[in-house]
């Protein structure tokens, strides 16, 4: 294949992964912005979302069928857990940011370890539920991941619907600009706060679901999302959706190149030292700005 | 605090070493090698306590200072033949060198902020220790003894297999480690680190150079993780990737955390305890990692202050 087919092919998987991310990278920017806490167990929501998609899949049998309903039961599912982790372990710290990073760190290794006994260590294949493939004149290009790419971009845009044009969305801005005054006036900040913590969970287990007939699902999958959202939340600026969606692009789209073209650890390592770079320059921190 | 308590301090942490140094005779030899790894990796943790305890700030990339130093020692042994003492200080200065330039860089930024650079930093080097496998040899790492000459101590030599070597050479960097953070934390630099920690915008205003001495701080800690990390290769020799994974970070915040922050006897509790606690798990399950998770909740809600922390409000007010 010559060049231009080959970039051709690195822009479209860069593109479709570019979705998944920016769908992973949104929930843990909500929960960012909204809550200004690090939720170091959003991978395992991830990881969570693509396992339970495969118990869904082997349960119905039917490949659609199964398909259908892990995306419905799977990212209820995890939102459940994460109520529960709200409820049981963030509220009781007060939401503090140090010992959130701590104590999700905690949760991390309790869903990952426990997923690893009940799940085992293998990585498990999920039949895609269609199957057909697009003809491009110099390769066919599986149909079924432009559908992931379609699923996400639906629901992107359901989120930032729910923001801009729902009062809940209201509420949840209004607690990111201020949550004093936000209070004062009204808001139930401890039942957005869990809100927000279960809808960041179930756009990773969504994305999860999504990947998972291309990915297999596998305990340890949690890790590389949860990185790579670091990074996108990191360059898009803290609770900025539309920060968050140009930069899981940008991410996205380099990522998936300099993969191609060169290695997906040389890929990672650039992308990394991209955020150390942004940070560094913005002295004032991640929380500068929500805490003067 | 009365007057006596430097004193009883010191004479406490004397009979801890004294104690580690009388246990060698009676240990079985499972147990043996099992103190002498924890000594190291409770020296890495001391270095991760100096950061966290005294100064506050908390970091998740510490793996990075702990592999600096493993590689740093590991590699001049492995390529260039280098003897233990100097392969030691080489892996001492690459910690320290990191640790400065990773500071200027990375102190900019605080709180969370630095958490999550000090994770990127720390990510990016273990990436890069896989990227340049032919050098490192990855994953899969090396080994250092059959590279490693014998130390020689006068007209003897010893050999790095000897289990007497291994533990009395990781006693002696964790007790010089030990006293390095006793006497820090006697001195009028330590008390700037703990008045920093306690309150930074107000020791600003006192006209203390808060970067600095944040940048000092980090230096030490770095500079001791790398010396765990360089002793580990050395005498447990084994050089590999996996030390630099952000586990290796979040295990000295873990044994720190369940120790005690802030106290200077704490990491050597926490870390004896977990590595018992994990070698018990291990062998039950393959899962032992969950463990690990379920105290850093466990601890994070109910018991902040560890073990030593808890003592020291409750019975010991001395107790550094």
């Amino acid at each position: 294949m010559s060049f231009g087919p080959h970039l051709f092919l690195a822009l479209l998987e860069g593109t479709v992964s570019a979705f998944v991310l920016a769908l992973t990278a949104l929930g843990l920017s909500l929960v960012f912005g909204v809550m200004r806490i690090v939720n170091v167990a959003h991978g395992e929501f991830f990881m969570l979302g693509a396992v339970l998609a495969w118990f869904c899949s082997s349960a119905v049998g039917e490949p659609l069928a199964g398909f259908l309903v892990a995306l419905l039961a799977a990212p209820l599912a995890v939102g459940a857990l994460a109520l529960a982790a709200d409820r049981w372990i963030l509220r009781r710290i007060d939401y503090h940011p140090e010992s959130t990073i701590v104590a999700t760190i905690g949760l991390l290794y309790v869903l990952q370890q426990a997923v690893l006994t009940l799940y085992g260590p293998d990585a498990r294949p999920v039949s895609p539920p269609v199957y057909f493939t697009i003809e491009f004149p110099w390769f066919g290009y599986s149909g079924y991941k432009l559908v992931v790419a379609a699923v996400s971009a639906l629901l992107l845009a359901a989120t930032w619907w729910l923001l801009t044009r729902t009062t809940l969305g209201l509420y949840m801005r209004a607690a990111q600009q201020d949550l004093e005054m936000a209070q004062a006036l009204g808001v139930p900040a401890r039942r957005i706060y869990a809100i927000v913590f279960a809808l960041g969970a179930m756009l990773a287990a969504t994305a999860g679901v999504l990947v998972v007939p291309i990915q297999q699902a596998h305990y340890l999958m949690g890790l590389d999302p949860l990185l790579l959202s670091f990074i996108v939340v990191i360059i898009g600026g803290l609770g900025s959706v539309k920060g968050t969606l140009v930069a899981a692009f940008v991410v996205g789209l380099s990522d998936g190149v300099v993969s191609v073209f060169f290695s997906p650890t040389l890929a990672k390592i650039v992308a990394t030292l991209l955020v150390v770079a942004v940070l560094v320059a913005r002295p004032a921190g991640l929380f500068g700005a929500a805490r003067s | 605090m009365s007057a006596r308590a430097p004193r009883r301090a010191l004479a406490l942490h004397l009979t801890v070493v004294g104690l580690l140094f009388l246990a060698q005779f009676v240990l079985p030899a499972y147990h043996h090698t099992n103190v002498a790894r924890i000594m190291v990796l409770a020296t890495y943790a001391m270095g991760y306590n100096i950061l966290l305890g005294y100064t506050g700030l908390m970091s998740l990339g510490h793996a990075m200072f702990f592999a600096a130093g493993m590689y740093g020692a590991g590699l001049p042994v492995y390529y260039l033949g280098f003897g233990a003492p100097a392969a030691l200080a080489a892996g001492v200065a690459a910690g320290v060198l990191l640790a400065a330039l990773f500071g200027l860089l990375a102190l900019r930024a605080s709180g969370v902020s630095f958490l999550i650079v000090s994770l990127m930093f720390a990510q990016a080097l273990y990436l890069a220790s896989l990227y340049f496998n032919e050098i490192t040899l990855g994953d899969q790492g090396f080994i250092v003894s059959d590279r490693l000459a014998p130390l020689r101590l006068g007209d003897k030599s010893l050999g790095f297999h000897e289990p007497a070597l291994k533990y009395n050479a990781a006693l002696v960097l964790f007790a010089a480690c030990l006293m390095l953070s006793l006497a820090l934390r006697a001195s009028p630099i330590g008390r700037v680190l703990i008045a920093i920690r306690e309150n930074e915008e107000r020791t600003r205003l006192l006209g203390y150079d808060s970067l600095r001495y944040k940048l000092l701080s980090l230096v030490l800690s770095g500079g001791i993780s790398a010396a765990a990390g360089a002793s580990y290769a050395l005498l447990f020799s084994y050089v590999g990737s996996t030390f630099a994974s952000i586990q290796y970070s979040i295990y000295p915040l873990l044994w720190t955390l369940l120790g005690g922050i802030g106290t200077t006897l704490g990491p050597l509790l926490g870390t004896g305890l977990m590595f018992y606690l994990v070698d018990v798990a291990s062998g039950i399950t393959s899962a032992y990692l969950l463990l690990v998770g379920a105290a850093l909740v466990v601890l994070i809600l109910w018991f902040p202050q560890g073990i030593l922390g808890t003592v020291r409000t409750k019975w010991l007010p001395w107790l550094p």
